[in-house]
């Protein structure tokens, strides 16, 4: 019987982790980079709470894994509303137009 | 009383500085004010007769110095220590050569109130005239050489202005500036000489230069530096007193006012010469005497020469000026000394006299000066007639009269000389002027007074002078009769002038340097002292004197009658046309009528000399000089040039250089920043990967 192990948490942590970057990367859609970054941030989650289990630390990295949490809603907050604003200006949330920033 | 006598002469010395300063600077708002510079002058007047009055009856033997130093420099670099003193000294001559400087300047300033009335500048005239005043008396004043020399230049300066008083005339302008230059040239022989002096003894005063020279030091260890230094301070004299070769100024300063042609050009300033000659007598050495002697007696007898020709009055007159000077300068060349200054003072009186005579006669015939339109005027004026005469008398050397007195004593001198030395051509031309000067003087008088009227328009309009003119001639001519000099109207020398007042000094020079008669003798002290007071002087020039007497006495009255008669022949009688006698000796005529041609001489040699060489630097300026400074200046814009393209190509290229560079790497480098934020983070990963694949921190 194959036992579950902290590797196995890692690679999922790695495997979503690349997810979102490709995510990040690749979508057009602001709304879409953003689910991309949760991914990120849920992927460092993983790995909290599994170096929490496995490793010798004690409750830190669960307590992290809550601050993560906490931050993401907050930094989701924060974003839509920078993407509605992104909207109101462009009329669109498309990352790649919006490169102003180049100027 | 000494200190009397030193204060006196400052504030006789000062008063026309005063009233110049005060004239030329008020004058303008008052034009009344040049009566200030005439009391003053009074004033001055008075306190010279003070002097002259105390130096002569309380101090007639000692003599009165009174200095300060001026410059005093203890170990100077090259000269070592040096104390340089002004001061007066007032002996005899000093005092007389006061008094008439002040008489006849006084009486100038009197005559120009009404000769000068209604000029546009009268005031000015004033004040150059207190200016010229102040400076004759310093010349006079001095004890030393180097004031001598400075108010020397400011009589100069003063000339200048008084001749150039109508500049603008091109003839008065240019006289003007013939006078200061002509005068320049001597004045730097004279300063040559008075260095030559100051070299050696480091002092100017004359007592102490004269002391070194007789306790045996001379300039350079020589005799022949000594004779140099004479001659060299003679060309001063020269100059100023307009002897040949620089007597071409002195006639065309003519064209200055009459008074002034009175005061400065007949009377006074060119008297200074003589004066300084007085002074610097005892250090000359014979040859420096023959020197003088050969030159005064050369210049009398030129100037005579051209006197017979010449029709305007002053022009006569100024000629008869510059022989007498000769006459002087001879005397002192010959060793009359007493003479030439007596002959000073005679001259200073007559020759003024003559002068204002003819200003008057002039004012009289609305400034007509050619005396062959005139004619007949002694029923016009005859105040100014009878002055003229006796003046004319004077100047002939006819007894009863001043001039007689001197004139006899210097031909006698140079007859002396004659026998002593074997010189005779000098008493010859001495004798020769003697009869020329009574010729021309009473052609003068005349063709001026006696005649009928060549121009009866100006004749009818002329008129006898106002009070103010005639008074001045009237004082001079009282004073060129024999009776204040001498009580013997044929001897002088029983004169007090010549027995209490003037007496030849001891010479200092060198013994073997003084001609033979000069030297003193044992016997000399006691046998003939009394008559000749002259210690110095030897036997056999006492006896030479007195074998000359009467010879010279006899000698000079007979030619002087004959010039007179002469000219009462040819001009008053008309016996003989002296026209026809000028047409038969054209050369001769011609030749005394251009004045020897000497200004032609002159212009073509030193006037053309002069221009040709400036001509020569000017080419040197416009070529070389100008040459070197347009070459540095074209070389200055090559580098100029030269760097300026450096600065554009080399230095600017660099900056411009680094500036694309730095452009270009921008603009290539521009390309990464796309402002997508995806790229960014697509950078952010592969460099992480490539942080991890490289540096392997696990």
């Amino acid at each position: 019987m194959l036992q579950v192990g902290l590797t196995h948490f890692l690679i999922i942590s790695a495997v979503l982790f690349s997810l979102g970057i490709y995510g990040i990367i690749t979508r057009k859609n602001a709304v879409m980079v953003l689910m991309g970054i949760e991914l990120v941030l849920n992927s460092a989650n993983i790995n909290f709470v599994a170096f929490s289990r496995f490793g010798n630390f004690g409750l830190n990295g669960q307590v992290i894994a809550l601050f993560v949490i906490i931050l993401a809603a907050a930094e989701a907050a924060i974003a839509l509303a920078i993407v509605l604003n992104i909207y109101k200006t462009f009329t669109n949330v498309n990352v790649d137009e919006i490169d102003h920033l180049k100027e | 009383m000494s200190e009397l006598l030193i204060n006196f002469s400052i504030a006789i010395l000062l008063l026309p500085l005063v009233g110049f300063i005060i004239v030329v600077f008020l004058g303008k708002r008052f034009p009344k004010f040049y009566l200030f510079e005439v009391i003053l002058l009074g004033i001055a007047l008075v306190l010279s007769i003070i002097v002259l009055y105390s130096k002569l009856v309380y101090l007639n033997t000692t003599d009165v110095t009174a200095s300060f130093t001026w410059i005093s420099m203890s170990n100077s670099p090259a000269v070592g220590s040096i104390s340089i003193e002004l001061g007066f000294k007032i002996d005899n001559v000093t005092a007389l050569m006061l008094f008439v400087v002040n008489l006849i300047s006084f009486l100038v300033h009197v005559f120009s109130i009404e000769y000068m009335r209604g000029d546009k500048r009268y005031t000015r005239y004033f004040a150059y005239l207190g200016i010229f005043t102040f400076s004759m008396l310093g010349i006079v004043l001095t004890h030393n050489l180097l004031m001598m020399y400075i108010f020397w230049e400011l009589v100069g300066l003063s000339s200048y202005l008084l001749i150039g008083f109508w500049f603008e005339k091109k003839s008065a302008s240019d006289a003007a500036k013939k006078a200061f230059i002509v005068n320049r040239i001597g004045d730097i022989g004279m300063f040559i000489g008075i260095l030559i002096l100051f070299t050696q003894y480091k002092t100017f005063t004359f007592d102490v230069i004269y002391q070194q020279i007789a306790s045996g030091i001379l300039p350079f260890e020589s005799n022949a530096w000594l004779t140099a230094a004479g001659i060299l301070v003679f060309m001063g004299a020269v100059g100023k007193s307009a002897q040949f070769p620089l007597h071409v100024w002195l006639p065309d300063a003519m064209e200055g006012p009459t008074p002034v042609s009175a005061l400065i050009h007949a009377a006074t300033m060119v008297a200074a010469g003589v004066y300084l000659l007085v002074r610097i007598f005892v250090m000359l050495t014979a040859d420096a005497m023959l020197v003088i002697a050969v030159v005064g007696a050369f210049t009398s007898l030129v100037a005579a020469t051209i006197a017979l020709t010449q029709n305007d009055i002053k022009k006569v007159l100024a000629y008869s000026t510059v022989s007498q000077l000769g006459y002087m300068v001879m005397s002192v060349g010959v060793g009359a000394y007493a003479f030439a200054f007596f002959h000073l003072v005679t001259h200073a009186f007559f020759k003024a006299c003559l002068f204002l005579g003819s200003g008057s006669v002039i004012h009289a015939m609305h400034h007509e000066q050619d005396i062959r339109n005139m004619g007949g005027l002694k029923k016009k004026m005859p105040l100014t007639y009878y002055t003229f005469l006796i003046s004319t008398l004077a100047i002939s050397g006819v007894p009863l009269f001043s001039g007689f007195l001197s004139k006899d004593g210097i031909l006698a001198g140079t007859l002396a000389f004659g026998k002593l030395t074997g010189h005779w051509l000098i008493p010859i031309m001495g004798f020769t002027v003697a009869g020329l000067t009574a010729f021309y003087m009473f052609r003068l008088v005349i063709l001026t007074f006696h005649g009928k009227p060549a121009d009866h328009h100006k004749y009818e309009h002329a008129h006898e002078s106002p009070f103010v003119m005639t008074a001045p001639l009237v004082i001079l001519a009282v004073l060129s009769i024999f009776i204040w000099y001498t009580p013997n109207p044929i001897g002088a020398d029983a004169g007090w002038v010549l027995k209490n007042w003037i007496k030849t000094p001891t010479q200092v020079t060198p013994l073997e340097t003084r001609f033979e008669f000069m030297k003193p003798t044992n016997s000399s002290r006691d046998s003939k002292t009394e008559v000749h007071q002259e210690v110095t002087h030897s036997v056999e020039y006492t006896e030479a004197i007195h074998w000359a007497h009467y010879p010279a006495m006899f000698l000079s009255l007979a030619v002087a009658a004959l010039g007179i008669l002469i000219a009462f022949i040819f001009y008053q009688w008309k016996k003989l046309n002296a026209d026809k006698l000028a047409g038969k000796l054209k050369l001769l005529y011609n030749f005394s009528l251009n004045k020897w041609f000497l200004d032609e001489l002159y212009d073509k040699t030193a006037v053309a000399g002069t221009l040709n060489f400036s001509s020569i630097l000017a080419w040197f300026d416009n070529k070389i000089v100008d040459g070197i400074v347009n070459g540095s200046a074209a070389l200055t814009r090559f580098t100029s040039k030269m760097s300026g393209l450096f600065d554009t190509f080399v230095v600017d290229g660099a900056v411009n250089f680094t500036a694309f560079f730095s452009g270009f790497v921008g603009l290539s480098f521009k390309k990464l920043q796309t402002g997508k934020v995806q790229t960014y983070i697509v950078f952010v990963v592969f460099a992480v990967i490539i942080l991890l694949v490289f540096f392997k921190p696990f």
